[in-house]
């Protein structure tokens, strides 16, 4: 090739970028998902990526029919490397969607430039209550929940179930705090001890003394991550486990927990919106093919980024494709029907879930593994506590 | 309640040690910052949690889980450190801080980004009664026995033998160590070999305790550094003693501290401020010693 031609090709190539220009209806989607992938949340990163993956894997690789590039970055669950990221996908890779981010701090950093570029986000986990109160925002949806629901769940299970003197122990930071808040909006008894610790803290053995010595009948933990799997060790290692019972939300008791901690996490008490073994067709088939593309148990973290990509799929073909159209592209996220692997879902006024919350506990299956049972639903259609203060309508 | 805070200070002082003993060795004699000490104490406990798993017999794990995380120390003191002992300290902590880096992004890559599952033998995974009324978990209690022990065996070590006088010549004095003929490379490979051995031991330890993750290293660094900076570097005395201290200073400010803070302030400051102070306490407790002591409590070098 001639110099000159090559010169010709490059002008004809940057005019094509240039002129090119918005078509009316795109014919491929780039979506973003920002998530923790490296570090100790990882584990929660990687699941959500990889049940958006599988969901889109059951939309045979597009959204709403039209082809689909999955944009993957790593947030390194660092507010500030997040929202240089964000700008990035935004500015650089101009993505149509954004979704997956795990932990709420990251979230608040990165709402505003999300927004303010008009780039709906799905959230497939973090839901603080800011998002879901003051500062709600058309652009942002949540199809996880709000931080405190499970805690609620857990704050009324508690309740009903009689006990009288509770300890609790939750990390000492603001998500630490909103559990407590959450847990006891339900459960107005009597508290023995309350415990904070600090985030950075796997030793819990003076804690432990101190809620022998407490006399308590219950525990509530908030303990995310690596933090429940240490706990709940040492819990059962001090022979706590015979004094009280313990119950804990969805993410310290899920299956990525389980394969850490193994057999001393039989019979805890841990509410969620979602289980493996809840009968619907689209969790059956979920699970399954989770199982099968990926060689382990789905958690929740994996049924909401499923679900994201699920409710993505309806909401593009809902708008026939056109994602130019800013206020229809929102309605139908919103209306979207999807077949939701929690059962029924729907949105509230401030865009975060209406769906119920289960019970479930450890037990050994039929096959022998030690897995989650689902033994009762604790909410019925049940929404958050901050929707009132959401302006949205 | 006040019996078992003490055992919980004592075994936390304990496995400290067994951390600090190998850093501050390497400070004290080969004056190197070793900031890869951690990445050696979780790749002990990922090697340890691998074997036990795969001959399905924790002790034996144990054995075996030390063993090669002494043997890949000799590699890495041969292959890389060895250049960097005639370095400035910053070359020093850049390297090890590469090497770091690195340990935790290959361990990622063979065991992935999970942490993995450690569990302490049948025997000792419930509680035992030491005298009436006093629980105890057996394998809280079996780490400080083991902790006793590797720290009785160090002291022979370092005070009866003549491999332990070498040691001693050399943190206190190198330049003399040398020219009376120790031969010090080989000291030096064996002293780094031995700090790797007694972090995976207290990786096996602590592994079923804590949990085996990426970056579990970093956390106890620090802490082992500030058991260093109190004891006194190079010294194998100082490290038990700065341990032991920052074990009992850690413990009780997380237990005591809430509840003399509850009984001064209002209950609504007193949960706020509780857990603040109780987490910079042992820096407080540095901080402290550095101004009295700033050579450690225990110095090493004359």
């Amino acid at each position: 090739m001639t110099v000159r031609l090559r010169a010709l090709c490059s002008v004809a190539l940057a005019a094509a970028v240039l002129f090119a220009g918005p078509a009316s209806a795109a014919d491929t989607v780039k979506v973003g998902l920002l998530s923790t992938l490296s570090g100790p949340g990882a584990g929660l990163g990687v699941d959500i990526r990889d049940g958006f993956a599988l969901g889109l894997q059951h939309s045979g690789g597009t959204l709403g029919g039209l082809k689909t590039e999955l944009v993957i970055a790593d947030d390194q669950a660092n507010p500030e490397a997040a929202r240089q990221t964000t700008e990035r996908l935004l500015k650089r890779d101009k993505v149509d969607f954004m979704t997956g981010v795990v932990f709420s701090n990251v979230m608040l950093a990165v709402g505003q430039p999300i927004f303010q570029s008009k780039t709906p986000y799905i959230s497939t986990n973090a839901g603080p209550s800011q998002y879901a109160g003051e500062q709600c925002n058309p652009y942002f949806f949540n199809v996880a929940w709000q931080n405190d629901n499970l805690h609620e769940a857990v704050g009324k299970t508690v309740k009903d179930k009689g006990y009288k003197k509770l300890a609790l122990l939750a990390p000492n930071y603001p998500a630490g705090k909103d559990a407590l808040t959450g847990f006891k909006r339900f459960y107005n008894g009597p508290v023995a001890l309350e415990i904070y610790t600090p985030l950075s803290q796997l030793d819990f053995g003076a804690e432990l003394s101190q809620i022998r010595a407490s006399g308590a009948d219950a525990l509530y933990i908030f303990m995310p991550g690596g933090l429940g799997v240490n706990f709940i060790k040492q819990f059962v290692g001090a022979g706590l486990n015979k004094d009280m019972v313990l119950f804990g939300p969805g993410f310290s008791a899920d299956e990525d927990v389980i394969r850490a901690v193994g057999e001393p996490m039989l019979g805890m008490f841990n509410t969620s919106q979602w289980a493996h073994d809840l009968p619907n067709a689209a969790n059956k088939r979920f699970v399954a093919d989770f199982q099968k593309a990926y060689g382990r148990m789905p958690t929740l973290y994996a049924s909401q980024g499923y679900d994201a990509a699920r409710l993505l799929d309806a909401a593009v073909r809902d708008v026939k494709g056109n994602l130019d159209n800013k206020d229809a592209l929102l309605k139908a996220i919103k209306t979207a029907r999807f077949d939701s692997v929690r059962g029924a879902f729907k949105f509230n006024t401030n865009q975060f879930p209406i769906q119920d919350y289960h019970l479930r506990t450890i037990v050994k299956d039929s096959q022998g593994r030690l897995t989650n049972k689902t033994v009762g639903t604790v909410f019925k259609n049940h929404a958050d506590a901050y929707v009132g203060q959401c302006a949205m309508r | 309640m006040l019996v078992e805070q003490l055992l919980n200070g004592l075994q936390l002082g304990l496995m400290l040690f067994l951390l600090a003993a190998g850093l501050t060795l390497v400070f004290g004699i080969m004056d190197m910052i070793n900031l890869a000490h951690g990445s050696l104490y979780m790749v002990g406990a990922y090697l340890i949690a691998t074997l036990s798993a795969a001959t399905g017999s924790w002790g034996l794990g144990l054995l075996l889980g030390v063993l090669s995380t002494a043997a890949l120390a000799v590699v890495l003191e041969l292959s890389v450190l060895r250049r960097l002992y005639q370095r400035d300290h910053l070359s020093q902590v850049l390297g090890t801080f590469a090497i770091l880096l690195m340990c935790n992004e290959a361990v990622r890559m063979i065991w992935g980004p999970q942490p993995i599952a450690l569990n302490p033998p049948e025997a000792l995974s419930g509680p035992v009664e030491i005298v009436p009324g006093l629980m105890y978990p057996s394998y809280r209690l079996f780490i400080i026995g083991v902790g006793l022990l590797v720290a009785l065996l160090l002291f022979v070590l370092v005070t009866r033998t003549r491999v332990g006088m070498q040691v001693r010549a050399g943190a206190a004095n190198r330049e003399m160590a040398l020219a009376m003929g120790v031969n010090v490379q080989r000291l030096f490979t064996g002293v780094f070999a031995f700090g790797a051995a007694l972090c995976a031991i207290a990786g096996g330890m602590l592994g079923p305790l804590l949990s085996v993750q990426v970056g579990m290293g970093e956390n106890i660094l620090i802490l082992a550094f500030v058991v260093i900076v109190i004891g006194g570097i190079g010294s194998i005395r100082g490290a038990l003693m700065g341990a032991l201290l920052v074990g009992f200073v850690d413990t009780a400010g997380r237990t005591l501290l809430p509840i003399a803070l509850a009984w001064a302030l209002p209950a609504q400051w007193a949960s706020q401020a509780g857990p603040a102070v109780a987490s910079v306490l042992i820096y407080v407790l540095m901080a402290a010693v550095l101004f009295w002591k700033p050579r450690g409590l225990f110095p090493a070098r004359g």
